[in-house]
């Protein structure tokens, strides 16, 4: 005991390599986060000074009719913008990392990056060329579906309380699945040939192949990319915010918990911000993803079967 | 040579250090006369930059003034976010009433009841800055804007219309508009939600609530935003969904201003704001008639609604110069020149002006005729939650897309307020 307290040395090495990362993480990260926390039990008077109120930004926000129909509209609103996610954008990721693997097509490397555009581009101008693209007076969608025979099913779908959160996510979807279908790609890509030769040597179909040999192994991925996806959808806000603007419009049927979150933080128009209420909102973001992470932790990673490949 | 090698890099990182030093003082020294002014008129960048600004640097040559300008739906927080971390022009556009007052209570504006320009400005003029208890003014008045309707004179007269009167004579204009032509009747969407209430129910809502009358009433308890006469203000309102165009409802701002402007709309319920804009965009001579009144009514209402001042950042290092920068706004020089290269935008100062513009003139011709109010939202009844003039937003919009009716649109904008404000519960 004594030897390893004298003869090893202070490991600075370590400090010195971790230091300026974790330095970063905390100034920019950490430090905001836990400072966010504490804000959000605290009240803020009319002449700016602050003074603790426990928990009492909670129960308004939770109990106050005036905060909690905002906070759990948005909260659904949120549910049906991730639930649209999972069952529209990763399934097509899924596919076309599928399509993209196959050895017999060609251009994959063209389509790859055609598909992953999208993901590079600013929301400001994804939300801009659609909002041209589906606007009934200057857009072309009107034309392209009359074209098809389906012009009768046009509708001004980004105005209207019923379509517009469906439309925004479809954008969100369009703009995104970039980033799951490349996840997978590189999934399907380290499984080794050797396997799925096997499998066709036994005699499995191609879906049989997909759904027993390739599946299981790319399980951890989807599982990822599917909590990815949780993450970021409850962290959306610049798509809204440039389409539909911080009232998230019409009827507040696009209100998610990042316009929420902004409107309660910097205020709107005559509606004055609140320090103290957006620190709030921001917790109960934080909490709401904690525990959407915490449930994926304990339903299903830990149940996720593992190959060495 | 451990030594040495060590000595050198302290030197080095001192110099750096010492430049940086350098540097900050000699900014901070250059910027001693360089004013910063927050604003949300992105529109006006080139007016200020090219006439106002010149205009008076010709008498005060040694003080540097940028017009630092954000986007109207953004400008409210940006400028909450860059006072909260000291970051602020040293001159900062006032929105009227409760947003302001707000900032001037948190210390973020200075009082400005010692500048001697401030002898230009009634107190009427005054009134959307001062505090409650009257004894401050914390911003410089500039202008108010007059709302009301702007036609396009060649579709008009292409229809052999004339200029509504009354109510009716409105609905029957737009009835032969959208009959007889392939023109919009009434240029307006409900996708960015502001013009539905600005330009909709604050416009004409002032003859059925009797303008200031009305208004005060509902301050004082008086009245209820769910009488008979805000009930009529949606019904009428409702009523425009027919003639406002194909699929309104994804019809943005700078849609409608373009479909005006291009020429396929007939009537656009506007702000006086807008008239220099559309002077640059539309090649047809247009015109404006205010709010036509319900019938059997004699006087008009009309919407004159003190919008803009400029006020002090509390936190700048150049007060003196902005204070002689405010002065001169309150000149009749800068009255002259902000009201003629920004027509639609009226000076509030007491001097004479002498304006150009046929269409500027036209609204401003209303003051004699018509009796002027503000937008009822604006003093007072937004200061709680939920905030009125984002209700009013919300419920113009559900009475134009028909998912509310206007009974229940009134009654909800009754409820926002007894929900927190005293006198109406």
């Amino acid at each position: 005991m004594t030897k390893t307290s004298a003869g090893k040395p202070f490991p600075w090495h370590i400090l010195f390599f971790l230091g300026p990362g974790l330095l970063i993480y905390f100034s920019v990260s950490v430090y905001p986060l836990l400072d966010t926390l504490r804000l959000s039990f605290f009240h803020e008077s009319s002449d700016g000074s602050l003074a603790f109120a426990g928990l009492a930004n909670f129960t308004k926000l939770l109990f106050d009719v005036v905060w909690s129909e905002p906070f759990w509209n948005a909260t659904w609103n949120n549910l049906v913008f991730f639930f649209i996610h999972m069952l529209v954008q990763n399934p097509i990721g899924l596919l076309l990392a599928v399509l993209l693997s196959s050895p017999k097509l060609r251009l994959s490397g063209t389509y790859r990056t055609l598909i992953f555009m999208p993901t590079m581009l600013s929301v400001v101008i994804i939300g801009f060329v659609w909002q041209l693209l589906l606007s009934p007076l200057w857009g072309i969608t009107e034309n392209f579906m009359w074209n098809l025979g389906l012009e009768d099913y046009f509708d001004a779908w980004l105005g209207k309380e019923s379509s517009a959160l469906v439309t925004l996510a479809f954008i969100s979807v369009w703009q995104f699945v970039g980033i799951p279908m490349m996840l997978i790609y590189a999934a399907l890509l380290s499984i080794p040939d050797e396997l799925s030769d096997a499998s066709v040597v036994d005699g499995a179909n191609p879906w049989q192949a997909f759904f027993y040999i390739k599946l299981p192994l790319i399980l951890p991925t989807i599982g990822m990319v599917s909590i990815l996806t949780f993450v970021a959808n409850f962290n959306a806000f610049e798509l809204v915010y440039t389409i539909k603007g911080a009232l998230a419009g019409p009827n507040y049927s696009t209100d998610i918990m990042g316009t929420l979150f902004y409107r309660t933080f910097f205020g709107f128009q005559l509606q004055e911000g609140s320090l103290t209420m957006g620190a709030a909102v921001a917790t109960l973001m934080f909490l709401v993803i904690l525990l959407g992470v915490a449930l994926y932790l304990f339903f299903f990673q830990r149940r996720i079967k593992r190959f060495q490949l | 040579m451990k030594n040495t090698q060590m000595q050198k890099a302290t030197k080095t990182i001192a110099t750096l250090a010492a430049g940086f030093a350098l540097a900050s003082t000699s900014f901070s020294a250059f910027s001693a006369d360089k004013l910063v002014i927050e604003s949300w008129r992105a529109e006006d960048t080139k007016i200020w930059s090219d006439i106002i600004i010149p205009a008076f640097n010709k008498s005060n040559p040694d003080i540097e003034v940028v017009f630092a300008p954000v986007p109207t739906s953004s400008y409210d927080s940006a400028l909450n976010a860059k006072l909260k971390a000291g970051t602020a022009g040293d001159l900062i556009t006032c929105r009227p009433f409760d947003v302001s007052l707000s900032l001037y209570n948190k210390g973020n504006l200075t009082s400005l009841n010692d500048l001697p320009g401030l002898a230009s400005f009634s107190d009427v003029a005054r009134s959307a800055w001062i505090t409650d208890d009257g004894k401050n003014t914390f911003c410089l008045p500039m202008a108010s804007v007059i709302h009301g309707y702007i036609y396009n004179k060649e579709i008009f007269k292409e229809l052999k219309l004339e200029v509504p009167k009354t109510e009716s004579d409105f609905f029957k204009v737009l009835a032969t508009i959208k009959s007889e032509s392939r023109y919009t009747p009434l240029v307006m969407g409900t996708a960015d939600q502001w013009e539905a209430a600005t330009m909709g129910y604050q416009n004409f809502g002032p003859n059925y609530w009797k303008g200031e009358q009305g208004r005060k009433n509902v301050i004082s308890g008086q009245e209820k935003l769910s009488d008979s006469q805000y009930v009529k203000t949606f019904e009428h309102l409702a009523k425009w969904a027919p003639y406002m165009g194909r699929s309104y409802q994804s019809q943005k701002y700078s849609d409608s201003q373009n479909l005006f402007t291009l020429g396929r709309g007939a009537i656009y319920p506007a702000g006086s704001w807008e008239i220099n804009g559309f002077n640059a965009q539309a090649d047809f001579e247009f015109g404006a008639f205010y709010p036509p009144v319900p019938e059997g009514q004699d006087t008009c209402y009309i919407s004159d609604h003190t919008d803009i001042a400029m006020g002090l950042n509390a936190n700048s290092k150049n007060k003196k110069s902005a204070k002689v920068f405010l002065n001169w706004m309150a000149s009749s020089e800068f009255a002259e020149l902000y009201s003629n290269q920004l027509p639609g935008f009226f000076s509030l100062s007491k001097h004479a002006i002498d304006l150009k513009d046929p269409v500027a003139q036209e609204f401003l011709s209303w003051r004699g005729q018509c009796k002027q109010t503000i937008r009822n939202s604006y003093q007072i009844l937004s200061r709680g939650e939920p905030n009125l003039e984002n209700v009013l937003w919300n419920t113009s919009v559900g009475v134009l897309n028909g998912t509310m009716t206007p009974k229940e649109a009134a009654d909800k904008t009754q409820a926002s307020l007894v929900n927190w404000y005293k006198p109406q519960q």
